[in-house]
C-alpha cells in the first residue's frame, strides 16, 4: 500500500480552513499537530456516551471509562514496548513528567553528586533539574553541542564518572532537530552506575521507540506532539525506579489507607496518579498513537524525510540564508535565518500569507546563545504537509525577504 | 498638533492601502524613520518585556513637553513604535496620559493588541505612559 496524502489529508478537518483569506499551511508542528477526525471522534465519544470518574466506580459508566482509560495505558506500553503497563504514567504531558522524576530523584541525591544535562534541551528539561540541584546540592554539568547542533560526545565521555547519578537529555532537539545517540549515552551512562531520563517529546512523532530495548531508565511523552490532545502525556519508568521514587503530589486515586497518622501509598501507576486524571485525554491518547500506527511509523518516516531533503533543497536557494542543526540525523524540522532579519518579521510576514511557523528561541535559549543569534524561524512538517506547501512555504518567504531587506 | 489629531492622520494614511501588503510596506518604511534612541539608553533597564524582539525606549523632557526615541532589532516592531512615537512624542504627560489607544484598531493593527502577541504592542503604550507619568509627578 502506497501513501496516500489526499486521504491522509482529509483526516484532518483544519488543514481545509483559510487563514487571511489563504489555505492554511501549517509548518508549526514540533509545537503541537493537528488532530485527525479519528481522534476528534473518541474525544466526543467519550462526553457523549460514558463519561465518568474512574476507578472503584461501582456503576456501569465508571466501569466503561475505567476500561478504556486502562486500555489507553495497555496501548501505549505495547507501542513504547514497556514491560509493564505499571511503568506507563499518565501525565499532563513531558513537562509534567520531567518534574515528577526530578522531585523524585531529589530525595536520593546527595551534595557531591553529579548530573548531566545536554547543550541541545527545552527549558522544560533543564529548569526542573537545577531547582533539583538547589535541592540537593547536586552538581549539574553540561554535555556541550557543536556546530552542526550535534553533542560532542568525547566532552561527554569525559563528564561521566562514579558521581554521576543521572543524565537528561532530550531523543530529538525542539529547535534544531537533531536525532541524539540516546543508544550510546544510555550505554555509557549505565557503565558508570548513572540513570538516564530522555525527553521523547519530539521524537515520539516521527520515531517508534522500543523503550526495552534502548534500556531508558524514564522516557516521556507529550500526546499533543502526536496527534493527540494537549494537556496529557506519558511518563515511562522502570519499574525498580518508579518504586524508589517517593510520590509526587498527594491526593486521592495515589494512596492505599489514609488515617491522620500516616496514610500508605498505592501500588504503580497509581502512586503517581494523584486526583482525577484527564480521563478523556488518556483515552485520546491512546487512539492517536493508533492512528499514527495506521499510518505506519516507517511510512511516516519515508515520507518526512522526502519532506525534509525537499525543503531543505528549496531553501537553500534563497541568498543568505543559513540552517541551524545540519545533523546527517534529523527529523523533519527546519530552523533558520536569513541574513540578520529578525525571525519575528518573517514569521509575522508569512502569517499573512497564511503559512504558520514559529519564531524565537523556541525554548532552548542557549542553543540560541551558542549561535549568538535572538532566535530562528521554524518549519517543522508533518506526515500530512506536502511538497506544494513547502512550495508556497518557500514563495511567501522570498516575498517577505524582499520586503524586509 | 494634538494627539488626536495626529492619530486621524495616521489612520487616514492607512486607509489609503488596500492590502495588507502595503500596510506592511508603509510600517517597514515608518521603521525606518524612527528617532532613534541613544546608544548609551539601549541597556537591560531600557528594553521592554513581553516582546519577542528587542525593544527599547527612552523619554526625555524637553519644554515641558515628552519627546520619544527607541529602537529594536525587528523592522516590523520598529514600524509600530515608530506610529507610536509619531501620535505620542512631543505632548505633555497629562495629554500622553489622556490618550486613547483605539487608533490602533483603526489601522488594522488589531491583531497586535492581544496581550499574548509576541511583540508586546501593548507593553509599549504601558511603558510609553509610565514614563509620561513618571515625568508628570516630577513636575508636579
Amino acid at each position: 500500500m502506497g501513501f496516500d496524502i489526499a486521504a491522509i489529508r482529509a483526516d484532518f478537518p483544519i488543514l481545509q480552513r483559510t487563514v487571511n483569506d489563504r489555505p492554511l499551511v501549517y509548518f508549526d508542528n514540533a509545537a503541537t499537530s493537528q488532530t485527525p477526525q479519528q481522534v476528534i471522534d473518541v474525544i466526543s465519544a467519550y462526553y457523549q456516551n460514558y463519561n465518568a470518574n474512574i476507578h472503584r466506580g461501582v456503576h456501569t459508566l465508571s466501569q466503561e471509562a475505567t476500561d478504556r482509560y486502562e486500555a489507553a495505558r495497555k496501548t501505549l506500553q505495547q507501542h513504547f514496548n514497556a514491560k509493564h503497563t505499571r511503568e506507563v504514567l499518565f501525565t499532563s504531558g513531558t513537562t509534567h513528567s520531567i518534574n515528577l522524576v526530578a522531585f523524585g530523584f531529589g530525595s536520593l541525591i546527595e551534595t557531591g553528586d553529579e548530573v548531566i544535562v545536554s547543550a541541545l534541551e527545552h527549558h522544560s528539561n533543564i529548569v526542573p533539574w537545577q531547582m533539583m540541584c538547589e535541592r540537593s546540592g547536586a552538581k549539574l554539568k553540561v554535555i556541550p553541542m557543536t556546530d552542526m547542533g550535534t553533542l560532542d560526545m568525547n566532552a561527554y565521555a569525559e563528564l561521566l564518572n562514579e558521581k554521576t547519578r543521572l543524565v537528561f537529555v532530550n531523543h530529538v532537539s525542539n529547535a534544531l532537530g537533531t536525532v541524539n545517540p540516546i543508544e550510546e549515552i544510555i550505554e555509557q551512562a549505565h557503565a558508570v552506575g548513572a540513570a538516564v531520563l530522555v525527553d521523547g517529546a519530539q521524537a515520539c512523532p516521527h520515531i517508534k521507540p522500543d523503550l526495552q530495548a534502548l534500556d531508558v531508565d524514564f522516557y516521556t511523552v507529550s500526546a499533543h506532539k502526536l496527534c493527540g490532545p494537549t494537556g496529557v502525556g506519558m511518563l515511562y519508568g522502570k519499574e525498580e525506579w518508579l518504586n524508589k521514587l517517593p510520590p509526587y503530589q498527594g491526593g486521592g486515586e495515589m494512596i492505599a489507607e489514609v488515617t491522620f497518622e500516616k496514610s500508605t501509598y498505592a501500588d504503580l501507576p497509581h502512586k503517581f496518579e494523584a486526583g482525577t486524571p484527564n480521563i478523556c485525554g488518556g483515552i485520546a491518547f491512546g487512539a492517536a498513537v493508533d492512528y499514527m500506527n495506521s499510518i505506519g511509523f516507517e511510512n511516516i518516516a519515508q515520507y518526512e524525510a522526502e519532506l525534509l531533503e525537499y525543503a531543505t533543497r528549496a531553501l537553500h536557494q534563497i541568498d543568505g540564508l543559513r540552517i541551524y542543526g545540519e545533523s546527517p540525523n534529523k527529523t523533519a524540522v527546519i530552523s533558520f535565518n536569513v541574513d540578520s532579519i529578525h525571525p519575528y518579521d518573517i514569521g509575522t510576514l508569512l502569517d499573512k500569507m497564511g503559512i504558520a511557523v514559529r519564531t524565537g528561541h523556541h525554548c532552548a535559549q542557549p542553543i540560541m546563545d551558542y549561535y549568538q543569534i535572538p532566535g530562528t524561524v521554524r518549519a517543522s512538517f508533518a506526515f500530512y504537509n506536502t511538497k506544494e506547501e513547502i512550495d508556497a512555504m518557500v514563495s511567501g518567504l522570498k516575498r517577505a525577504v524582499e520586503m524586509l531587506r | 498638533m494634538s494627539i488626536e489629531k495626529t492619530q486621524a492622520e495616521i489612520v487616514e494614511e492607512f486607509s489609503l492601502f488596500d492590502d495588507w501588503m502595503q500596510r506592511y510596506e508603509y510600517m517597514i518604511d515608518l521603521g525606518k524613520s524612527l528617532p532613534l534612541i541613544d546608544p548609551m539608553y539601549k541597556t537591560e533597564d531600557h528594553i521592554i518585556k513581553g516582546c519577542q524582539s528587542k525593544v527599547w525606549v527612552h523619554a526625555d523632557m524637553e519644554d515641558e513637553k515628552v519627546k520619544f526615541t527607541a529602537d529594536s532589532d525587528a523592522i516590523i516592531t520598529k514600524g509600530i513604535i515608530a506610529i507610536l512615537i509619531r501620535a505620542f512624542s512631543n505632548h505633555s504627560p497629562q495629554e500622553i496620559l489622556n490618550a486613547d489607544t483605539s487608533f490602533i484598531d483603526q489601522i488594522g493593527l488589531k491583531e497586535h493588541l492581544s496581550p499574548t502577541r509576541a511583540n508586546g504592542l501593548v507593553s509599549m503604550i504601558k511603558q510609553i505612559k509610565l514614563y509620561a507619568l513618571a515625568y508628570q509627578t516630577q513636575m508636579n
